[in-house]
């Protein structure tokens, strides 16, 4: 069929109802990468298999993420007139299980981790049976509010039909058939987004400078070229709700008066490009995509590409030069891509949560949107709350929240009891902030006030037995290998910021050392050409800043606080601890441990490469890490 | 103007697009199929070869039958990335880049897979495979040569 | 025109003028290396950092940035020497061995580097990367014979797989262009060795005096430009050598 008009809409809407809230028993398996990558395949397998083997009539889904990655995998057991229950963790063996159960008509408790909510058809009366709690009271989901997520989890991303019955599509129909693009930019702009993938720029107004810039034909550029290290929420939009941002696109498009649309999507991500690139595909069949699109006489088409290993592809220059066909490498501005971009044409790019915004703006209104968040920080961002933290997974607030509502409240504090020193924020373009200023609210301008910036949402959490220094030394490790090496500060000053830092790290560095790597850091932060480079020491900055102390350890005392640096440190196992049951001979890297079975072993510390791989394997905690 | 006229450019992410052709078919980019792909598109080598050498994901080396990834994004480094790395090259005999000699598997570092709630992380051909220990790691690699025989 | 000043001294220049031109025209010296007026602004090396402090204050590299209604531009404030020096001092460390370096470092009273010398096996490095033989050899003569090859630290400037480049033509644009004389190119009989690019062509015959001079890649520009096709028929000396010649006799002809 083809999308003429808002009934045709109807249509494929009551089709995604059917298979959304079916009449018969659901079971949907998350599987994104996150999902997959603990097995969330094999989960799918033993249930389809159980199910067959016991004849369960049964309507089996892979489904996107639902953030909290933590519980991975995560399956969604729907069983007409009971409750829907989400259960954590599961195994293959646990899944024929529950079929078994569930064969006999039964929900089982184990395993089980809330009952999920349903918007649509609210179950009468929602008492969870077992005590179990909604899924939107867990602490985890409790201060959550899903926009940009708002289907991830919950739909077969690669039905377009059930995009649209959870009112996909109706944006876009709106403005073509409603709205002129200056209409549809002021809605933009009267929402207060701002770009999603770090810098905050207002949309509307990148959006109206496009529109008004001289110039045909236009462009408008998806970046999903998420490339910070520690994020992922690009990638899982892109995986479990593509048509958001293929709706975003597309009213962009018409908004600035462009015809032509690209995603970009990063080359790590293939499941992502696979879905992306089906729903384009399915987008194209059904005109929404192509010619006069609900025969508004508006022509769009998107193109993907796929981006092949290169982080500073995510600046904005970097990335047209890419899709031109070439090395990614930026140019200076002004001109912005806004006025001259892609082949030197008017050219808007967004982030993908942006433009995943877009339509729920579109349909909800401008003040609706502006209404959540703080004056100048509208909206909610998605953070991907990682590193040492008890929760894991991806985290979608209203700005304003404090660090300390991310990471104590949602995340459940540090990783195994430990304590939480520091959250890292935006990458190797963010920086390092300690606890003590946990209470900052999240926005824009505390990020970057405090050092750090608030980026595309990475926020790795780091403990005690993390060492700052160490944490420096690895993001300049990561820019320097990302620097297009065009400009001299960021090729030149990064090289140099490593290699003082590997100083440091290795017990050579003087106190001198910190007042060069300083200086070096300023002069690449204030004079390279693009936002790699001015961003690239941040992370030195910042942990020069905050973590000042644990630097002078390492120069005056050689000494690593932290227990990280592996010239700085021994390993050694303490004979009346060591139960001597070999396992830590066995995964010794280096072997350089050695051992009679059941009797004390030792650690030969010529071979010890300090990679403290036994300290994470012995079972009694007898190895000992002397500072 | 330049002295020699110029073909018009490729259409937007075609060159990628080639690259990641010829790479998923042979493995890596052989220099006649490079030559030849600049001739299809109509650009000049250089410009095709540069683009080559400038991202991570193209090799001019042949790989082994599996490619590892390991992820040392963030996340994954803070929680032992470089553990299973160094344990895979002790296991393998390889350094990052190099491959095995009997061709079955390529070692790559790779800065974040975006799969970060699962750290640590490492990728063999498309599979995923988080929340790892260095003592999974011989199973994962036997199952890959179990594969083969 | 835009009215503007710099350092303290007014000038005004034409609309879409880059800061780097205005600066010049003000009698002001910047150094420079990424720079060239036949190309592009592509603001890599750095050099030209300037502080402009309205209509907003910012560090920028002026090569790449244009000049507006009003401008006030500080070349010599600290902010702006210390990048510039700073880059210099890097750009030392990486080519010790380059007198235009060191000359530029030296006048800017910076002598030695901070950041140690390169390693071993680019010791003699002279080459800065400031792209000026990629782009000329792409942008202006359109052979893109060479360009950059890998990122970073690695990033370099070379032919496809380090062999004979089959689309140079030996024009030796990129041997003229570069600031620190870092491509070596010589003439060997009817040969022209581009050594840095390891590449030769072959290079015409005089068919008076059988001296080789322009290289035979070239030939296409007869195409282009009918009216050189004299240019090809003899080499520089034997056309000057034609030209007196006729001028003797056309004075013995028709005297003054």
């Amino acid at each position: 069929m083809k999308v003429h008009s808002r009934s045709d809409l109807e249509t494929l809407r009551a089709d995604g109802l059917s298979t959304l809230y079916p009449s018969r028993l659901k079971i949907s398996v998350g599987m994104a990468t996150c999902g997959l990558a603990t097995g969330a395949a094999a989960v799918y397998d033993a249930l389809r298999d159980e199910a067959a083997a016991r004849g369960l009539d049964l309507m089996l889904i892979a489904t996107g993420c639902l953030g909290y990655c933590q519980q991975e995998p995560l399956v969604d057991v729907r069983m007409p007139g009971r409750d829907r229950v989400l259960y954590a963790r599961m195994t293959a063996d646990r899944a024929r299980e529950l079929i078994a159960d569930l064969a006999r008509g039964e929900l089982p408790a184990e395993g089980a981790l809330a009952v999920i909510p349903e918007e649509k058809e609210p179950p009468a009366g929602l008492e969870p049976a077992g005590g179990l709690p909604l899924l939107n009271e867990l602490p985890f989901y409790a201060r959550q509010r899903k926009i940009i997520l708002r289907n991830c989890g919950l739909i077969d991303p690669t039905r377009v039909e059930e995009y649209v019955a959870r009112g996909g599509y109706q944006a876009l129909a709106h403005v073509l058939l409603d709205l002129t693009p200056q209409e549809t930019i002021d809605e933009v702009l009267g929402s207060g987004l701002r770009g999603r993938g770090g810098a905050g720029f207002p949309t509307g107004r990148k959006w109206q400078i496009c529109h008004d810039a001289p110039g045909q034909p236009k462009y408008v550029i998806c970046n999903g070229d998420e490339g910070d290290p520690g994020a992922y929420m690009d990638r899982t939009v892109l995986e479990s709700d593509p048509y958001s941002v293929i709706e975003g696109l597309t009213i962009a498009g018409y908004a600035i008066g462009a015809r032509q649309g690209y995603i970009y999507v990063r080359d790590e991500y293939p499941l992502a490009v696979e879905r992306v690139t089906q729903a384009v595909a399915r987008a194209e069949e059904l005109g929404l995509l192509g010619d006069s699109i609900f025969d508004s006489g508006f022509d769009f088409s998107i193109t993907i590409v796929r981006g092949a290993g290169a982080f500073v592809c995510g600046e904005e220059t970097a990335l047209i030069s890419s899709i031109e066909g070439g090395l990614g490498e930026p140019r200076p501005r002004p001109p912005f891509p806004a006025t001259s971009g892609l082949w030197g044409k008017p050219t808007v790019i967004n982030n993908v949560k942006t433009l995943a915004t877009v339509p729920v703006i579109i349909s909800e209104g401008a003040d609706w949107y502006a209404a959540i968040g703080t004056e100048n920080n509208a909206g909610t961002v998605v953070f991907s709350l990682v590193g040492k933290v008890a929760n894991t997974g991806l985290v979608e607030v209203p700005l304003g929240l404090t660090l300390r509502d991310m990471i104590e409240g949602i995340g459940g504090g540090g990783l195994n009891g430990k304590a939480v020193k520091a959250v890292q924020t935006g990458g190797p373009s963010g920086g390092c902030l300690p606890a003590r200023l946990f209470d900052l609210p999240i926005s824009y301008e505390t990020l970057t006030q405090a050092g750090s910036i608030m980026g595309s949402g990475g926020m790795v959490v780091m403990d005690e037995d993390t060492c700052m220094v160490d944490v420096a030394r690895y993001f300049l490790g990561f820019t320097m290998a990302e620097s297009c090496g065009k400009c001299t500060p960021c090729r030149e000053g990064t090289r140099y910021m490593h290699e003082i830092l590997t100083r440091i790290v290795e017990g050579k560095g003087t106190p001198e050392d910190l007042d060069l790597l300083e200086e070096v850091a300023r002069w690449v932060k204030t004079a390279s050409l693009c936002g790699l480079g001015q961003t690239a020491p941040n992370p030195v900055l910042s942990t020069l800043r905050y973590f000042r102390d644990e630097y002078e350890a390492h120069v005056v005392e050689k000494r690593c606080p932290a227990g990280v640096c592996r010239a700085l440190i021994r390993l050694v196992i303490q004979p009346d601890l060591c139960t001597g049951c070999g396992l830590c001979k066995r995964e010794c890297p280096a072997g350089a441990i050695s051992g009679e079975k059941k009797k004390p072993h030792v650690i030969d510390p010529e071979l010890c490469t300090r990679c403290r791989m036994c300290y994470d394997v012995c079972p009694v905690g007898a190895i000992e890490i002397v500072k | 103007m330049p002295l020699i006229a110029q073909p018009p450019p490729p259409a937007g992410g075609a060159l990628l697009a080639k690259l990641h052709a010829i790479n998923a078919e042979h493995g890596y980019l052989p220099e006649e199929e490079l030559r030849h792909a600049a001739d299809e598109l109509n650009v000049p080598l250089s410009q095709l070869y540069s683009a080559a050498t400038f991202y991570a994901a193209f090799s001019f080396k042949p790989r082994g039958r599996h490619t590892i990834h390991v992820c040392l994004g963030t996340a994954c480094y803070i929680r032992g990335g470089e553990k299973l790395l160094e344990k895979l090259e002790t296991t393998l005999g390889v350094k990052p880049g190099e491959t095995t000699d009997d061709r079955a598997f390529t070692l790559e570092t790779v800065h974040c897979l975006g799969s970060c709630s699962m750290s640590p992380v490492i990728r063999v051909n498309g599979d995923t495979y988080g929340r790892l220990k260095a003592d999974r790691l011989p199973r994962i690699l036997k199952k890959y040569r179990g594969q083969e025989t | 025109m835009i009215n503007l000043t710099v350092n303290g001294q007014p000038v005004t220049v034409p609309d879409g003028t880059t800061v780097l031109q205005a600066v010049r025209a003000a009698g002001v010296e910047l150094p420079t290396l990424c720079y060239h007026e036949g190309l592009a602004p592509y603001g890599a090396c750095r050099l030209c950092m300037v502080v402009i402090t309205a209509p907003r204050h910012a560090l920028v590299a002026s090569c790449a940035y244009p000049v507006e209604e009003g401008m006030v531009v500080e070349t010599n404030v600290p902010e702006a020497a210390t990048a510039r020096h700073l880059a210099l001092e890097f750009l030392l460390s990486r080519c010790p061995q380059s007198d235009v370096i060191r000359e530029m470092a030296a006048k800017e009273g910076i002598t030695t580097s901070r950041f140690g010398a390169p390693p071993p096996e680019r010791a003699d490095e002279l080459c800065v990367l400031c792209g000026l033989c990629v782009r000329v050899c792409r942008e202006a003569i359109g052979a893109a014979a060479i360009s950059f090859i890998g990122r970073g630290m690695e990033r370099r400037v070379g032919t496809p797989f380090d062999v004979q480049s089959d689309a140079c033509i030996g024009c030796g644009a990129c041997a003229e262009i570069c600031p620190t004389g870092a491509i070596k190119m010589e003439d060997q009989g009817n040969k022209r060795i581009l050594h840095t690019w390891h590449t030769t062509v072959e290079l015409h015959t005089c068919p008076q005096c059988g001296r080789f001079f322009v290289p035979e890649p070239m030939s296409f520009l007869k195409e282009m430009f009918p009216e050189i096709e004299d240019l090809w028929a003899l080499c520089p000396e034997c056309r000057q050598q034609r030209a007196a010649r006729q001028w003797i006799e056309q004075r013995a002809t028709s005297p003054v």
